[in-house]
């Protein structure tokens, strides 16, 4: 007792110290010639964006083995993306021949042919029911005006995800069958999964150039790393005896593979090509930065002139393609072949009725379009606009509440930001460092401090230190606001089955939504600026935290809670003293990841105008200079690492000490 | 019954652990304890077997004694750490890759506890598959698989797929599909152990009734000993990864290798498993109607406890060899389910 105590008063001290450092003036330090622990002297820092910019240079213009240079590989994965890519978009939206000049000399599908297509989709996948879903969710695409944009998106999706679930594929089972290959791998796929986007965008857009090429390698590359897990994870998983038939069936290393591998794990594997499809459709508006048309150029524009209406129906055309993708996804993951076919009919176009229908549909609007276009374009006079609704409901609550908002505004700026981020900013780096090391080393050990200390030194050598730091701040205010917002909400969810319902709906709905939606509503309340990158990080990031705690609440086993009862406690200290303490780790867990979402969201609210890393990377993306957009991106990445690892060898630390409470 | 081993393994181990390897490599055995020491485990421990061609050969053991181990270390599915293991008179152990694939698709089966079948495929597919693997044409691959499942009574089910299969009837398509390929050793690996006890003894009998018409080379695991007894020619049981006792059912029960082996032997209904050879009077005369020698105690029972005096055993050839008379057969059953 009296050793922990002591401890106890230790970290008090070290506290107290680092807030006396952090609030006052530092005169003292440069006085007695510290000054570069203040501020870290622009001498000492390491050129690394220059080299970045200056390697990526001599690829481009010198690189080359024997005649082929490294632009003409480039230029031949490029071409490699592009025909598939016009051929998709000339079926869905541009139609083929014809030139600038217009007029195409065989139209594109017409709306009621891809409407039809898909639900027909749907039916094969699953009921009517699905066909009607996926049907209307088009049609709504029809009815308000974005059908055009939606298929230029739904062109490039078509593209991006069959070469991001099939590249991803094929390094899973790279990986599954080379355990060193995988080794290699895994660290590379935790760091593309942290980088923000935007920092692949540089380079990309610096090898592709401008144009949808570049938005679906980039989207490719965004959308594989999670197909990669799950292949490897899928074929590990399945049954060892399957495995050893195969083995004993004499199956060579590639039948084995393709023929008992990846047939048995093909259900988790669709569930991988499922989440490449939503990550596909998260890109679609950073992709539309360099050069994605579609529904995400829309909404980027739309966020540009403030035009909240326009942007806010292109972001829920986003999401309901997304929607009728991912449950059209999902059936056809879960159909299993109708056993014991009868029969066959003896015409083919009986065989395959929904196909026949559908070509039928094709041709017919096709040919009719020539007469009567509203059978191939949906005519604009159909078309509905809620629009101005926004635009007005926005304006009314603008002018009716500025006061009140305000003031909410004032207060959350004058109480948490600005005293986190002096507190952030005062801190000298030595001691902020050390604070880090200390940190890690206490959740997990000498080898967590030192990788945490490499990686924040990382940011200390090329420059990056204070503007991290603002990342941070704007990061932490929010975790912090998402938790007192989140908890009690996760609360509520766990101990009330119906509360828990009304409340997933409302996440499900808040996920769905990609980041930027967030911003329109936000930025017209509250105008550029970080209050209003706060509330949009906060947004984003609340469904873990709830989530987690919810869950974590749950699935405290029920014998423990009957054991509580048991003993007498009442409800209040079931909660407090049983379900709280065992649900800390999942709840630590969901702290992680509300955490790893801020970090994500900060890099986009760059766009209304904050000073941090995102905005260092933004400003890199605008001038094409990829040097400094890897590095503020690397910044950003191992900001993300540093609290992950800490925060994740925390719960870990918390699981074990329960662990050996309960079960021993 | 031919005495030439079909497949034979000498010395077999496999050890689990940090350095395995380093602990058999200065002659076999390794001294008492040096394993335990090491950190390492023993799955297979010092295992010599014969099993000769055309009987079944049952591997018993309780669960974590090494059998299926060792049954994965027959058919190399994993690889021993030290041994010699011959079929006919190819070593296994030294087999290439390439080779391995020929024989493990020409010239082994193998059953398994949960059946493995590939549930993306019908039936007649997962039947066809490893003649497929072979690239045999789908035609005549389709027509010996439907051959199989006809003989394993699943006939009109080709269409089905495993899911829509109760637990038999997906272990029948097990069976058909390692039977597909005409192998000259069969594997099976507790392959009615996920059964239904009824079920499971239905299909003791199918597989009965199959290795009569087609009287293959057979291993087959069980932690049942009512199963071994009931289907083996000779049974090897198993306890910590080595091997106790190899022997017929009949000699388990009357000569037990150790306390062990004697609790199993304990529960077995011995006029099932004990011949009349085995408690007659040798020499002895009898009279009336002759038994046969071979014959089990439960057959002939009631016949030999309501003649008068004891009845004269014969052997194969007619030749009389002793007598059996009520008491001793009265003994057998009184003797069920106790020891003595």
């Amino acid at each position: 007792m009296h050793h922990r105590r002591r401890r106890a008063l230790g970290w008090l001290a070290l506290a107290a110290a680092t807030l006396v450092l952090a609030f006052t003036d530092k005169d003292w330090l440069e006085a007695a010639g510290f000054d570069w622990a203040v501020d870290y002297p622009s001498r000492w820092e390491l050129p690394l964006a220059k080299a970045v910019s200056g390697a990526m240079a001599w690829l481009l213009e010198d690189a080359a083995i024997g005649s082929v240079g490294f632009t003409d590989v480039t230029r031949g994965i490029a071409w490699a993306i592009e025909q598939p890519y016009r051929l998709a978009l000339a079926l869905l939206s541009t139609g083929f021949g014809g030139g600038a000049t217009g007029g195409a000399v065989v139209p594109a599908l017409s709306w009621l042919a891809v409407t039809a297509g898909v639900a027909a989709l749907g039916h094969y996948a699953r009921d009517w029911l699905l066909a009607a879903i996926v049907g209307a969710c088009f049609l709504y695409l029809a009815l308000f005006g974005q059908w055009e944009s939606a298929m230029v998106t739904l062109a490039s999706v078509l593209i991006a995800v069959p070469i991001g679930a099939g590249g991803g594929l094929v390094l899973g089972i790279l990986a599954y069958r080379h355990p060193r290959f995988d080794r290699a791998l895994v660290p590379v796929l935790d760091l593309m999964q942290t980088i923000p986007i935007f920092a692949y965008l540089v380079p990309v857009l610096f090898l592709f150039g401008f144009g949808p090429v570049s938005a679906l390698v980039a989207t490719v590359i965004y959308a594989m790393p999670p197909m990669v897990r799950v292949t490897t994870l899928a074929l590990r998983s399945v049954d060892p005896e399957i495995r050893d038939f195969g083995v004993m069936a004499g199956c060579t290393r590639g039948q084995m593979t393709w023929r008992i591998l990846v047939p048995s794990a093909r259900e988790s594997l669709m569930l991988g090509v499922n989440q490449v499809i939503m990550l596909s459709l998260n890109m679609v508006i950073i992709a539309s930065m360099i050069g994605a048309g579609g529904l995400g150029f829309d909404v980027l524009t739309s966020l540009r002139r403030l035009d909240i209406g326009g942007g806010f129906e292109a972001g829920i055309a986003i999401v309901v393609l997304a929607v009728a993708i991912d449950r059209l996804s999902q059936a056809l993951a879960r159909r299993r072949p109708a056993a014991t076919r009868q029969t066959r009919p003896p015409s083919i176009l009986l065989r395959y009725p929904r196909s026949a229908i559908v070509l039928a549909i094709v041709i017919a609007t096709a040919l009719a379009g020539e007469l009567a276009p509203a059978l191939h374009a949906f005519p604009a006079d159909w078309e509905v606009t809620t629009g101005a609704f926004w635009n007005d409901a926005i304006s009314y609550i603008n002018v009716r509440f500025f006061d009140d908002l305000e003031a909410v505004k004032l207060f959350i700026l004058t109480w948490l930001l600005l005293p986190i981020r002096q507190f952030l900013l005062g801190l000298p780096w030595p001691w902020a460092m050390l604070l880090v090391a200390l940190i890690a080393w206490k959740a997990g050990g000498w080898r967590l401090a030192a990788g945490c200390l490499a990686m924040a030194a990382f940011i200390l050598v090329t420059g990056m230190w204070e503007k991290a730091m603002i990342t941070v701040y704007l990061c932490g205010a929010a975790v912090l606001l998402a938790m007192v917002i989140g908890f009690p909400i996760g609360l509520l969810a766990g101990i009330s089955p119906a509360a828990s319902r009304a409340i997933g709906v409302v996440l499900d709905t808040l996920q769905t939504l990609p980041s930027f939606v967030y911003l329109i509503p936000v930025v017209m309340l509250f105008r550029v600026g970080d209050f209003t990158a706060l509330v949009a990080i906060v947004l984003y990031a609340l469904a873990p935290i709830v989530r987690y705690t919810a869950h974590g609440l749950r699935s405290v086993s029920p014998e423990l809670i009957e054991a509580g009862v048991v003993a007498g406690c009442t409800r209040g200290q079931i909660l407090l003293r049983i379900r709280l303490p065992l649900a800390l780790p999942e709840i630590l867990l969901g702290i992680n990841q509300t955490i790893m979402l801020a970090i994500s969201m900060v890099v986009i609210t760059a766009l209304v105008g904050t000073r941090d890393l995102g905005q260092e990377v933004y400003i890199a993306l605008t001038k094409a200079d990829t040097g400094r957009g890897i590095v503020a991106g690397l910044a950003v990445a191992f900001i993300a690492i540093i609290a992950d690892r800490i925060v994740t060898a925390g719960a870990r630390r918390a699981r074990l000490r329960f662990s050996a409470g309960v079960t021993v | 019954m031919p005495a030439r081993p079909k497949l034979s393994c000498r010395n077999l181990w496999k050890l689990y652990g940090p350095r395995a390897g380093e602990l058999l490599r200065g002659g076999l055995p390794p001294p008492e304890g040096a394993i335990e020491a090491a950190g390492v485990i023993a799955a297979v421990r010092d295992v010599s077997i014969d099993i000769r061609d055309g009987e079944i050969f049952v591997i018993m053991g309780l669960s974590g004694s090494g059998k299926s181990t060792l049954v994965r270390c027959l058919a190399r599915l994993i690889e021993p750490t030290a041994g010699t293991l011959l079929l006919d008179d190819t070593d296994l152990l030294r087999a290439s890759e390439r080779e391995l694939i020929e024989i493990r698709r020409h010239r082994m089966g193998m059953v398994f506890q949960h059946f493995a079948l590939l549930p993306h495929l019908t039936v007649l597919q997962n039947v066809a598959f490893p003649l497929s693997i072979q690239g045999v044409k789908r035609p005549a691959a389709e027509a010996r698989a439907r051959q199989v499942i006809e003989l394993v009574g699943l006939a009109g089910r080709e269409r089905y797929y495993p899911r829509e299969l109760s637990g038999g009837q997906q272990q029948r398509v097990g069976i058909a599909r390692s039977l597909a390929v005409e192998p000259e050793l069969w594997f099976l690996d507790e392959p009615f152990s996920a059964l239904d006890p009824l079920i499971r003894r239905e299909m003791q009998d199918e597989f009965l009734r199959l290795q009569g018409m087609l009287n293959k080379t057979i291993v087959f695991i069980t932690h049942d000993f009512e199963e071994a007894v009931r289907l083996a020619d000779r049974i090897a049981i198993m306890k910590d990864g080595a091997v106790i006792q190899v022997a017929t059912p009949e000699e388990l029960v009357l000569a037990p290798a150790n306390d062990y082996v004697e609790k199993f032997t304990r529960h077995i209904p011995r006029d099932k498993v004990l011949s009349v050879a085995s408690v007659m009077a040798p020499g002895a005369a009898g009279s009336g109607e002759p038994v046969p020698a071979a014959a089990r105690i439960a057959e002939v029972a009631e016949q030999v406890i309501a003649a008068p005096a004891p009845r004269p055993v014969v052997d194969g050839d007619g030749r009389v060899v002793g007598a059996i008379g009520r008491d001793a057969v009265i003994q057998v059953l009184l003797r069920q389910g106790g020891a003595p």
